[in-house]
């Protein structure tokens, strides 16, 4: 059998290539995408953890969901903000938006 | 099951690489779909069904969707020959590998790898609450004692991100009226 920690593993290591995409990509599209598979990471993280704890509780199962619909919601509200800017400063580079600086 | 296992996760975590290191945005949004299918597949070995089908609707069918049409719309970034990375990128390397290792070493000494212990062993009487899990789910979802207030919340939630991303999203009407 597998055990849970193998689990903890990929799902720490999905989250970590994530985070790297986030720190590392200059496209605000290419940030969201890793946001996205950092978020994947900790619903496999939360499943496994259910599913090797007590599976009649679905404290796990029901997480996971929340943390899905957020995703989905994160993910239109995101892609809506990355066009609107796409429009009006012709550009999705995260170093280029610096309006707020000044 | 350990070699599926593996299979599986070198697929999710080798195209979540990908993701993050390909030149072009679009063939990373593809990988990211194949990284969505492997996370799915770990949801089944999980015995997890449901979450599995949930997995695909919404990740693969929904959000890679979207932010495929977000590549398209802004298309002329897709062709870029610069580097898709920014200057801090090995300082975010470093971070996230130092991350990873710390995890590591506590994973470790917390759990065990070898898949032979007791650890691997799955809770006994597991077999029931596995196959009413579905059944469990929705009825806490419904349940003033459990998850009402959440799920309530998640809707809303919801409503509020449609409303806003078609007023964020939607090109200026002044123009038109005038």
């Amino acid at each position: 059998m597998i055990p849970l920690s193998w689990y903890l593993l990929v799902a720490a290591a999905l989250f970590c290539i994530g985070l790297y995409g986030i720190l590392a990509r200059r496209n605000a599209v290419a940030m969201l995408m890793a946001v996205e598979l950092a978020l994947n990471a900790v619903n496999i993280n939360l499943v496994a953890f259910w599913r090797y704890g007590n599976p009649s509780q679905p404290v796990g199962v029901a997480w996971a969901i929340f943390v899905l619909t957020v995703a989905a919601a994160e993910a239109a509200v995101g892609l809506a903000l990355i066009i609107s800017i796409y429009r009006q400063r012709d550009s999705v580079i995260a170093e280029e938006l610096d309006i707020l600086k000044y | 099951m350990q070699v599926i296992f593996i299979l599986i996760s070198a697929i999710t975590l080798v195209s979540g690489i990908m993701v993050v290191t390909n030149r072009n945005l679009f063939h990373a949004a593809l990988y990211m779909m194949l990284s969505f299918l492997g996370v799915a597949g770990l949801y089944v070995l999980l015995e997890n069904g449901f979450l599995a089908a949930t997995q695909l609707l919404v990740y693969i069918g929904a959000i890679s969707i979207l932010v495929i049409f977000a590549i398209m719309m802004t298309r002329r970034l897709m062709q870029t020959t610069e580097s898709p990375f920014n200057s801090q990128w090995v300082w975010g390397g470093a971070a996230s590998l130092l991350l990873f290792g710390l995890i590591l070493v506590i994973l470790l000494q917390v759990f065990t790898l070898d898949p032979n212990s007791t650890a691997a062993i799955l809770p006994p009487a597991a077999e029931e609450a596995i196959r009413d899990s579905v059944n469990t789910l929705g009825v806490s979802f419904v349940d003033a004692e459990q998850y009402v207030l959440p799920f309530e919340l998640a809707s809303v939630l919801l409503l509020i991100a449609l409303v806003g991303s078609i007023i964020i999203a939607r090109p200026d009407v002044e123009d038109d009226q005038a």
